[in-house]
């Protein structure tokens, strides 16, 4: 029998039919939707008279267009409004489970699906999102797609599509104190270049996946997008199985261990053959930023900004203001935001929090935490670490997509740098002008305290973060 | 979907790498609930200053460019699966992208909106953006059936998935596909348990 890798198992199980020479159609057990890739896919169907197919397979929830302040009231942005009505009544009318704004279980759709025991390995996932990739973490094959894509799952549960390239990322060794799992992927993305993974799937291996959190597994595949692969995953294990038990909508008791048993099935045969494969050392990384306008343009932060003559290089810069050869340490930053579908799980929280604790916002800085979901931000003012927080002046908002992509009154000024823990560093991203410097959650704990970039290994001799 | 066969017109350059969807079309204008009307505000931090004047430095507004063919630099379209990006680019009139390389979700949202995506070498790609700057009224001949770009006496052939190709050629779709196979899903499915 010929090896397979994790991907190739759980692909071939989906595959419904071949067409010779082109596509396959693949079934898909899980379809995300939100209020922003959505309505056009409804209007279609609409349009064309065709019902939705499995609307049990689908979960809906507000995520990307929400305020988060005062969402027990209207919202005043009328377009928002609108678009939020359109997903209640498009559920309603297809009978979709909506996790709507306010709801308990309401969160960024990488967020809460998760939470909620949706996500489970083996399963194919589709949103019209391109951090889909998130579910990749426990063994999923799980990618974004566009709105037509949405309305042809709406319409068969399966999509078209031609098998991706196989590409394996192993990282072994220990990491150092301070190096979280977004280091890790904002270093793979900084040698590997933001197109390196296009036609591909990654598979991520080695040790330093395996000890992994499932948070910080999240965190990883959530960027796979950002060097062009489709999507990421990791082999499920134990932390796995533990993680998915009990959740609300996860199998319970026999049915429980029997699918176990068939997850255990799943991970890459010893001598599978991969398309590309590289290896990084743990050793060799250190807390990351970013000091462009792409998601490839990171550095340690103990290093210079490279050289480079090429013109979008040249352009980059020039949006961020920043000089070639320089380094950021010291750079003065006036905006912090932990939050986003790859840093606003608890775990992230909890790393923030363990930096903060004892000492206090710097005055020139507005810090903005916000949570991925409903469950989260009631964990943490369970945990106690909203009393952190607030007394070192930073501000716990309510759950969304928030300022990751500024569609809500959440923007960063023109002009203003940010030190984000969220995905991407594009130019306006943030709002227009804003400049963004993507980093982990506790380098941007860091920022925030000290008004300005530090290199944070030299202020955490006494705490352990991993 | 319109069908696409051969498209002959001159071209617009856009001589940048990585052009992410939040700059074809940024998440602050996501909120329409239609496809329609989202070209006045393709690429619009870049085609508009600060004030709301027009800059008259990006390709868009100079006068000595237009038609519905955009030539791009490297990995067009990465970022954000936002099929509003292929929208606006085909509301604002664009019917074939031109890159060295485009990013996957956008490649995908493209064709199912009836906008070619036609990938050429770097060195056909730098000698294109050469020739549109250096004769803006250069005629670009795009031929789908034959899977070839022409401008003046330089040509190169392009891939396509045959699929996708006959899908462009005949205006079909893929849901129209996936519809037929109804009787396949459900057996798949059955199968399952």
């Amino acid at each position: 029998m010929s090896k397979k890798t994790l991907f190739d198992k759980v692909w071939d199980a989906h595959v419904v039919d071949k067409i010779e020479n082109g596509p396959q159609i693949l079934y898909i057990d899980k379809h995300l939707i939100h209020e922003v890739t959505s309505p056009q896919a409804f209007n279609e169907l609409e349009d064309r008279g065709i019902p939705v197919y499995r609307p049990n397979q689908i979960v809906a929830t507000a995520d990307h267009n929400t305020p988060t302040e005062n969402q027990h009231l209207p919202i005043a942005d009328l377009q928002s409004r609108n678009q939020l009505e359109q997903l209640s009544t498009n559920c309603k009318k297809n009978n979709i489970t909506l996790y709507e704004l306010g709801h308990k279980y309401n969160g960024i759709v990488h967020v809460m699906a998760p939470e909620l025991g949706f996500t489970q390995p083996g399963m194919t996932m589709v949103c019209g999102d391109s951090h889909t990739s998130t579910h990749g973490a426990f063994g999923t094959i799980a990618f974004g797609i566009g709105t037509s894509q949405v309305a042809q799952v709406f319409a068969s549960q399966c999509l078209l599509l031609t098998k991706p390239k196989s590409l394996r990322v192993t990282v072994n060794g220990n990491l150092k104190n301070g190096v979280l799992p977004k280091d890790v992927i904002l270093y793979i993305i900084s040698k590997l270049g933001t197109n390196s993974g296009t036609g591909y799937f990654c598979e991520y291996a080695g040790d330093v996946f395996e000890n992994m959190s499932m948070e910080g597994r999240m965190t990883v595949c959530n960027m796979s997008i950002e060097m062009g692969a489709r999507g990421g995953m990791i082999a499920p294990d134990q932390t796995t199985f533990d993680y998915v038990e009990g959740r609300e909508y996860a199998p319970k008791g026999e049915a429980f261990s029997k699918k176990v048993a068939y997850w255990k099935t799943l991970p890459t045969d010893e001598g599978a053959a991969f398309d590309k494969e590289y290896t990084f050392e743990a050793e060799d990384i250190e807390p990351m930023i970013t000091y462009g306008t792409n998601p490839g343009m990171g550095i340690k932060v103990s290093e210079n900004i490279p050289n480079n003559k090429d013109a979008s290089f040249v352009k980059s810069l020039e949006y961020m203001n920043f000089e070639a050869g320089e380094s950021l340490i010291n750079k003065q930053i006036n905006y912090v935001f932990i939050g986003s579908c790859t840093n606003s799980r608890i775990e992230d929280f909890r790393i923030a929090a363990k930096y903060i604790e004892g000492r206090q916002k710097a005055d020139n800085v507005i810090a903005w935490l916000v949570p991925g979901s409903k469950q989260v931000e009631t964990q943490i003012i369970e945990e106690g670490l909203k009393d952190v927080f607030d007394a070192a002046g930073f501000e716990l908002r309510q759950p969304g997509c928030s300022a990751c992509l500024a569609m809500n009154d959440d923007k960063i000024p023109e002009g203003e740098y940010c030190v984000s823990t969220s995905n991407r560093n594009f130019e306006g991203r943030q709002g227009q002008g804003s400049r963004t410097i993507l980093a982990s959650p506790l380098v941007a704990a860091a920022t925030a305290v000290a008004g300005k970039i530090v290199d944070v290994t030299k202020n955490i001799e006494t705490l352990e973060f991993s | 979907m319109e069908k696409f066969t051969t498209l002959t017109s001159r071209a617009i350059p856009l001589d940048i790498a990585n052009v992410d969807t939040d700059q074809i079309i940024p998440a602050r204008f996501l909120k329409a609930t239609d496809k329609k009307g989202f070209g006045n505000n393709v690429f619009r931090d870049w085609r508009y200053n600060k004030e709301g004047s027009e800059n008259t430095a990006f390709a868009l507004n100079n006068k000595n460019y237009y038609g519905s063919i955009l030539v791009a630099g490297d990995n067009f379209g990465c970022g954000s699966s936002r099929e509003h990006a292929a929208w606006a680019l085909v509301d604002y009139g664009f019917r074939v992208i031109v890159s060295s390389f485009f990013a996957d979700i956008f490649k995908g949202n493209a064709l199912n909106n009836g906008l070619l995506p036609v990938q050429v070498t770097a060195p056909f790609l730098n000698e294109l953006l050469n020739t549109i700057k250096n004769n803006p009224d250069t005629k670009i001949i795009v031929n789908l059936e034959l899977q070839t770009i022409s401008a003046g006496d330089k040509s190169e052939s392009f891939d396509i998935d045959s699929y996708k190709k006959t899908c462009m050629i005949n205006g079909y779709d893929d849901i129209d596909y996936l519809l037929s196979k109804k009787t396949e899903i459900e057996a798949f499915e059955n199968a399952l348990g």
